[in-house]
C-alpha cells in the first residue's frame, strides 16, 4: 500500500517542546498523497499546516520532535532517519520554495551561483555544465535574458523575478515534490497570477507533486486536486476541491467559506466572519478544538475530540454534527 | 448618503528625494478625487503605486510636494500658497488605522494609554474617572472589554491589536478615517470580523472612510466607490459595481481578472488577463501613459502624451488613449 504514495503521513503527532510547556503542534494527521498530485493545505497562521509540510523534508526546529506516526516519502522513512541522510533527499527529491522571496536568497552570492550550488550538490555535473543548467533553468521560469541575469544579485531583481528564481532552484534537480508554502502572499495580485500560471505549467511539463500551503481560498481553488482544512494542528476536513468547496462539512470549512468576499457576484452581502480568537496552541481546548468558535457547539463537542467521517472514498470531517452519510 | 463632498483632493504631488542623487520618486504624481460625507472611497494598486503616500499626504504626516487638500471647505494644504496651516484641530477629526498592528502599537505602553493618549494630547476629559471611563467605553465598542486596557500589546492576537488600532483612532471622535491596509496582515476568519467591525462602526458613528487595500475582493465589499492607483496616478475611478463589472481601463481589467476566485468551476472557466513583466521604477516612469510598458492595447501616442483623465460616464472616470477600442 504504502508503495503506491509519494507521500505517506500516518497518525503524525509532533510537538515543540518550550520554555512555556509543551506545544502540540500536530494531532493525529495523515496525508496521503500520489505522485503527480497537487494537494493544497489551507488553514490560518499557527494551525500546522506549514510543519505538516516541513515534516516531510525532516525540516522541524531545534525543539520539534515527532512524537508519533509515520512519515514516509518517496519509499524513505523520515522520521527515522539521520539529519545527514535526509540531506541527500532535501533539494533532489523534494523542495521548498518559501513565502518571502526577498529573505531565502543569499544577499551576497548571484542568482547564478545559487542555482548552481543545488545542482552542484546533488548531480555530477560541474562548472560549465552546471553554469548552462542554471541558465536553462532561468528560461524555464520565464526569465527574460538569462545569460545576464546569472550573473546579477537579489537586490537587482523585483519580488516577482525573486520568486522566479527561487522556483528555478526548487527545480534544479527535478524534484518529485515541491513544497510551495505561501508561494504568492508577499507578491502583488497581478504577480501573484503570474507565478500561479508558472507552477501550473510547470506541473504539467515536468509532472511533480506539489504541496500548496495557503490561507488564500482563491488561490487553492484553481490549482488543487485534493484540500486539507487544518486548525488548531488536525486536519479538520479533506477532500477534492470540489467537494470542499461545494459540499463542506466541517463548521470551520463553512465558516472559512462564508467569511470571504463574494467578488464575482453584483449584491451586497454582508461578511459572516467566524468570531473568537485563534486556539492558544499552549492550552487547547479538550474536546474538539474548534468548539469554542462554533456557532454549533454541543455538549459532547467540548469533552470529546470527534473521530472522522467520510462522505465518500476521500472526503471526510471531524466533526460531531455529522453522522456517517449523513448530509447535514 | 449627502451629497456634500467631506475631502476634495486636487492634483495632489508627493516626491521624494533619492539619496545621492539628484532624482526625485515620483509617489504620488498629480491625484485628484473627492469623498463624499459618509461614504467608503476604496484605493487600490499594487505595492508601490502611491496608495499609501496618498493616504498619508492627506492627513499631512508627511508634507505633499503639490496640489491641495480640502477638508470639509477648509483648506489644510495648499501647495500654491505655501501657508503652513495648523494641523491640530483637524487631527481631531481625520485619524488613521495603520496597516500592521504589530509595528503601530507602542509595546512598552498599556493597551490604556495607548488609546487614552490621543485623549490626553488633547484634553478631552476632566478627571481620571473620566480619562477611564471614556478608555473603557471605547474599547467597548471595538469588542474589548475593561480587563484589556492595563495588558500590553505583546499579549493579544493580530485581530485583537487591529482593534486597539481602531480604538485609538475613535478616541477623538473622528469624523474620517484613513484604514490603510488595515486588514491585510490578518487571517481570513479574522479580516471578516475587522471588515465588518468598520462597517457596523460607520453605520453606528456615521464616519467616512478612506479605504486603502490592495485586495480588490474586500475593497469592492466595502466601499461605495474606488480609485484604481497605478505608478502615483488613478487610472479609473467610478461606483464599486460600475469599476468591477464595466471596468475600462486595461490595467484595472487585468487586476480584476487576477483575483484570485473561492470557487473552482469559475476559476477553471474564467481566462486570467496576466499582465507581462513588472512595475517599472517610480524614479524612471515611463513616458506618456505610466501603464504603457505593460499595457497590450500601447502605441506611440501613450508614449508621447499622458492621456487626461476624464469622465467618460456620469461619474466614472478614466485615462487612457485607447478607450473606443476596449468598449
Amino acid at each position: 500500500m504504502s508503495e503506491q504514495y509519494l507521500v505517506n503521513i500516518q497518525h503524525e503527532k509532533l510537538s515543540f517542546f518550550t520554555p512555556a510547556g509543551e506545544v502540540k503542534a500536530l494531532n493525529d494527521v495523515t496525508i496521503q498523497m500520489k505522485e503527480g498530485e497537487v494537494l493544497g493545505i489551507v488553514g490560518e497562521s499557527g494551525s500546522g499546516k506549514s510543519v505538516t509540510a516541513y515534516s516531510i523534508m525532516g525540516l522541524t526546529a531545534d525543539n520539534g520532535k515527532i512524537v508519533g506516526g509515520t512519515v514516509e516519502f518517496n519509499g524513505h522513512r523520515i522520521d527515522q532517519m539521520t539529519e545527514k541522510e535526509v540531506r541527500k533527499i532535501r533539494g533532489k527529491e523534494v523542495s521548498i520554495i518559501f513565502q518571502d522571496p526577498m529573505t531565502s536568497l543569499n544577499p551576497v552570492y548571484t542568482i547564478g551561483n545559487q542555482i548552481e550550488e543545488a545542482i552542484k550538490l546533488h548531480t555530477d555535473k560541474k562548472g560549465k555544465e552546471a553554469k548552462d543548467r542554471a541558465v536553462e533553468l532561468l528560461k524555464l521560469v520565464g526569465i527574460n535574458e538569462p545569460e545576464k541575469r546569472v550573473k546579477q544579485y537579489p537586490h537587482e531583481l523585483s519580488g516577482g523575478m525573486r520568486q522566479r528564481v527561487m522556483i528555478a532552484i526548487a527545480l534544479a534537480c527535478e524534484p518529485k515534490l515541491l513544497i510551495a508554502d505561501e508561494p504568492t502572499t508577499a507578491l502583488d495580485v497581478t504577480i501573484q497570477a503570474q507565478i500561479l500560471e508558472l507552477m501550473q505549467e510547470l506541473k504539467n511539463k515536468l509532472g511533480m507533486g506539489i504541496i500548496l500551503i495557503t490561507h488564500d481560498l482563491g488561490v487553492v481553488a484553481s490549482m488543487c486536486d485534493r484540500i486539507a482544512v487544518m486548525y488548531a494542528g488536525e486536519i479538520v476536513e479533506y477532500g477534492d476541491t470540489d467537494d470542499i468547496f461545494y459540499n463542506p462539512q466541517h463548521e470551520y470549512t463553512k465558516g472559512l467559506l462564508r467569511s470571504i468576499p463574494k467578488f464575482h457576484e453584483q449584491e451586497y452581502s454582508k461578511l459572516i466572519p467566524i468570531e473568537g480568537q485563534p486556539v492558544d496552541m499552549l492550552n487547547p481546548p479538550a474536546g474538539c478544538p474548534f468548539a469554542p468558535r462554533c456557532d454549533s457547539c454541543m455538549k459532547v463537542c467540548l469533552s470529546a475530540k470527534p473521530g472522522k467521517t467520510y462522505f465518500n472514498d476521500v472526503h471526510y470531517s471531524r466533526c460531531w454534527i455529522q453522522k456517517k452519510g449523513g448530509n447535514n | 448618503m449627502a451629497e456634500k463632498n467631506l475631502l476634495e483632493v486636487q492634483d495632489l504631488k508627493q516626491y521624494f528625494p533619492v539619496a545621492g542623487s539628484r532624482k526625485v520618486v515620483k509617489a504620488v504624481d498629480g491625484v485628484s478625487f473627492f469623498i463624499r460625507k459618509g461614504e467608503t472611497f476604496g484605493l487600490v494598486g499594487e505595492s508601490g503605486c502611491g496608495k499609501t503616500t496618498t493616504g498619508r499626504a492627506i492627513l499631512r504626516l508627511t508634507e505633499p510636494t503639490g496640489g491641495k487638500v480640502i477638508y470639509d471647505g477648509n483648506v489644510i494644504f495648499d501647495g500654491a500658497s505655501g501657508k503652513n496651516i495648523d494641523m491640530l484641530p483637524f487631527r481631531r477629526r481625520m485619524q488613521i488605522v495603520f496597516q500592521d498592528p504589530y509595528a503601530s502599537l507602542d509595546p512598552r505602553m498599556t493597551v490604556g494609554d495607548i488609546v487614552g493618549e490621543a485623549l490626553d494630547i488633547h484634553k478631552l476629559y476632566k478627571t481620571k474617572q473620566e480619562r477611564r471611563d471614556r478608555i473603557i467605553s471605547l474599547l467597548a465598542t471595538v469588542g474589548l472589554n475593561s480587563e484589556h486596557a492595563n495588558r500590553y500589546p505583546h499579549e493579544f492576537s493580530g485581530g485583537q491589536r487591529q482593534r486597539v488600532g481602531i480604538a485609538r483612532a475613535l478616541a477623538v471622535d473622528p469624523e474620517f478615517i484613513v484604514c490603510d491596509e488595515p486588514v491585510s496582515a490578518l487571517d481570513v476568519s479574522i479580516q471578516a470580523q475587522v471588515v465588518n467591525m468598520f462597517e457596523e462602526l460607520q453605520d453606528k458613528l456615521g464616519l467616512t472612510y478612506l479605504f486603502i487595500a490592495h485586495d480588490l475582493s474586500v475593497v469592492n465589499h466595502i466601499s461605495d466607490r474606488i480609485g484604481v492607483m497605478y505608478l502615483g496616478h488613478i487610472v479609473e475611478m467610478a461606483d464599486s459595481d460600475e469599476l468591477i463589472f464595466h471596468s475600462m481601463h486595461p490595467y484595472t481589467r487585468s487586476l480584476i481578472s487576477a483575483v484570485p476566485i473561492a470557487d473552482p468551476k469559475i476559476a477553471r472557466a474564467s481566462q486570467r488577463i496576466i499582465l507581462q513583466g513588472d512595475v517599472p521604477s517610480p524614479v524612471d516612469p515611463p513616458s506618456g501613459c505610466a501603464f504603457r510598458t505593460r499595457c497590450p492595447y500601447a502605441s506611440e501616442k501613450c508614449a508621447a502624451e499622458a492621456p487626461a483623465f476624464t469622465e467618460v460616464k456620469p461619474g466614472h472616470y478614466c485615462a487612457c488613449h485607447h478607450l473606443d477600442k476596449l468598449n
